[in-house]
């Protein structure tokens, strides 16, 4: 796993390292690595179980790593569900929620954040206190509005309900309040339009914001279970994490080795993801103080 | 655009600016015509008008419905009748919903501590300067963060199985016997939280090293001339210094806590014995399973109060904070 360098690293110690410090460096270090691979246990096990022939997963004692490794587990998966329409429906869902979450809340913070227009407070207070609502406790009448529509089963049921959210709006306006307003004030002098300001400006500065809302939001679609559970009940509209429930019932007659394989492909794109992303990701997480 | 970039990486973890605070931008109120003013309203309406529809469809709207709704004892079919607080006088006598509110409060209970005490030492063992890799580490104990709960008791599950699980083996032979500790009535509960606290300790961990970032050095400097030992520095300085990280990243767990939901679905379903039904759980089963929509929705109620408090709580505490600070 290449890692980029964190920024925290830079905090060297100033004294010259003598021997004694040094080993005891590395020794503090060798410990929390085997506590951090103990913790990683969970995500070792789906990796290597998703490689493994059933005759091993069975075997006792049970092993880590397999000593045949096999695809065969892949295949039945793709097999067992409609697993690359599950997967369409994944990137469907949690990328539609994502694009529509950016462009909707950046809209929305940009006038809570740069215009100066009457009852704006009032309205961030009202936009901020829809934060406290968990989506729970709205469940059974947004599916009677769903259902009325005849949206269950479809994508417009998973994403127009989070097409915004009051937490992207407010995340994107505290980043806005923080920009210079000198930039909007020199193009507004040259006679630009708001449009322009919030495209060519605003929008352009905010790019490290914008990029953190958009992990966040995909993540946390893409790992929801009980949006898709309730709003779809077609096998053929559920997503990655909802469809490999399906396996679970009642019984558990799928085998580990299976499941595991599921479990890897829906772990997959948000682990690259992370790979690419994860300095920014963790940096702007801690610094907004994201949900 | 790099100006921005570096000084946003640069800046300490503070908390959210209170609401609507006076950083606020835009240019000064002016006193203008009142023409330009109906004319900024609208100019911002256009901005504003898909969030706000979206809003006020699918949060707002659907908050005041679930209200009327647990009024009634809609079950979907047929016509609602009103059954005035009904509902909600069986929320608090019907020992089955009960005990689920008592199962979400233990869990709350379990979770909470559990996992900001681990993000915590895990955060100042990450911040030890003698650490190497220490980017590596921070990214390795994020990841569980990004793996869904759905994955994680799958992963977990399997862990734990008596027969064919690594850890349950491994426990086996330092002579600890758990059994399936999932259809235990007494280890259900441990275990779903175990798996929760495992997928958030890495977010909570992150948030405490962003904050042990504020920490003055000298502080620390001074407490050691003073002759102040590692766990003397640990509680006098680090943790009080903490204490508003402390504040958010709590209010965070027992938000988590209360719309404790997916690892149960998937590995108990509210059993054994409802020894793992928790609030939310009670109103998927109650709502989507049973329909009865007006009783999930007093039960929505319910916890939508719970959420308020906690969240006004957290509110006033850093509102507080803040103007201390200040």
């Amino acid at each position: 796993m290449a890692f980029g360098p964190s920024l925290s690293a830079s905090r060297v110690p100033t004294r010259r390292p003598s021997w004694s410090g040094t080993i005891r460096s590395i020794v503090f270090t060798a410990v929390i690595a085997v506590i951090a691979l103990f913790l990683l246990l969970p995500v070792f096990i789906v990796v290597f179980t998703a490689f493994k022939p059933a005759s091993e997963i069975n075997a006792f004692p049970p092993t880590l790593v397999p000593h045949n490794w096999t695809l065969s587990n892949f295949v039945t998966i793709f097999r067992a569900l409609p697993f690359a329409r599950l997967i369409l429906n994944s990137f469907v869902f949690a990328g539609g929620v994502t694009v529509c979450a950016i462009v909707f809340d950046s809209m929305a913070a940009y006038a809570l954040a740069r215009i100066d227009f009457t009852g704006r407070r009032v309205l961030l207070i009202c936009i901020v206190a829809t934060l406290m609502i968990p989506f729970q406790a709205t469940l059974v009448p947004l599916y009677q509005i769903v259902s009325s529509l005849g949206w269950v089963n479809t994508f417009a049921a998973l994403i127009a309900p989070r097409a915004a959210d009051a937490f992207g709006i407010f995340l994107l306006r505290q980043f806005f309040v923080s920009l210079p307003q000198d930039i909007d004030n020199a193009a507004r002098i040259d006679g630009a339009s708001e449009w322009r300001i919030f495209l060519q400006v605003v929008i352009p500065n905010a790019r490290p914001a914008i990029l953190t809302l958009a992990i966040f939001t995909f993540v946390n679609n893409w790992n929801d279970l009980l949006w898709p559970l309730v709003f779809t009940n077609d096998p053929n509209m559920g997503t990655l994490t909802s469809g490999l429930t399906l396996l679970t019932g009642p019984g558990g007659i799928i085998p580990q080795g299976v499941m595991m394989a599921g479990a890897l492909v829906s772990l997959l794109p948000l682990f690259i993801a992370f790979m690419f992303a994860q300095r920014r990701f963790i940096e702007s997480l801690s610094s907004t103080g994201l949900k | 655009m790099t100006l921005i970039k570096s000084r946003r990486m640069a800046r300490p973890y503070r908390p959210p600016a209170p609401l609507g605070g006076r950083t606020a931008g835009g240019p000064p109120p002016s006193r203008r015509k009142p023409l330009e003013r109906r004319r900024r309203v609208l100019r911002a309406l256009t901005f504003l008008a898909p969030a706000l529809i979206i809003l006020a469809v699918f949060t707002v709207g659907p908050m005041l419905s679930a209200l009327r709704l647990s009024f009634t004892d809609s079950n979907g079919f047929g016509v609602a009748n009103w059954v005035g607080i009904a509902n909600y006088a069986q929320i608090f006598s019907d020992p089955a919903i009960l005990n689920s509110m008592l199962n979400t409060l233990l869990y709350a209970v379990l979770f909470t501590p559990v996992s900001v005490i681990v993000a915590l030492a895990l955060a100042v063992a990450l911040n030890y300067p003698g650490l190497r890799l220490r980017g590596l580490f921070r990214s390795a104990l994020f990841l569980p963060f990004i793996v869904s709960l759905a994955v994680a008791a799958f992963a977990w599950s399997y862990l734990l199985n008596p027969e064919i699980g690594l850890l349950s083996y491994w426990l086996d032979l330092i002579g600890v016997h758990l059994g399936n500790p999932i259809e235990n009535p007494v280890l259900a509960m441990p275990t779903v939280v175990l798996i929760a606290v495992w997928k958030n300790f890495g977010f909570y961990m992150v948030i405490f090293l962003a904050g042990l970032q504020d920490v003055p050095p000298s502080l620390y400097e001074a407490a050691k001339v003073d002759g102040a030992g590692p766990w003397r520095r640990l509680t006098n300085v680090t943790i009080p210094m903490l204490s508003n990280t402390f504040g958010f990243v709590l209010v965070f767990a027992l938000i988590a806590a209360l719309q404790a939901f997916d690892q149960i679905y998937i590995l108990t379903s509210g059993g054994p014995y409802g020894a793992t039904q928790t609030v939310v759980y009670e109103i998927y089963e109650q709502g989507f399973q049973q329909l009865h929509l007006g009783f999930a929705s007093a039960l929505s109620y319910v916890l939508l109060a719970a959420t308020l408090v906690l969240s006004l709580g957290q509110f006033f505490f850093f509102g507080r904070r803040e103007s201390e600070m200040n």
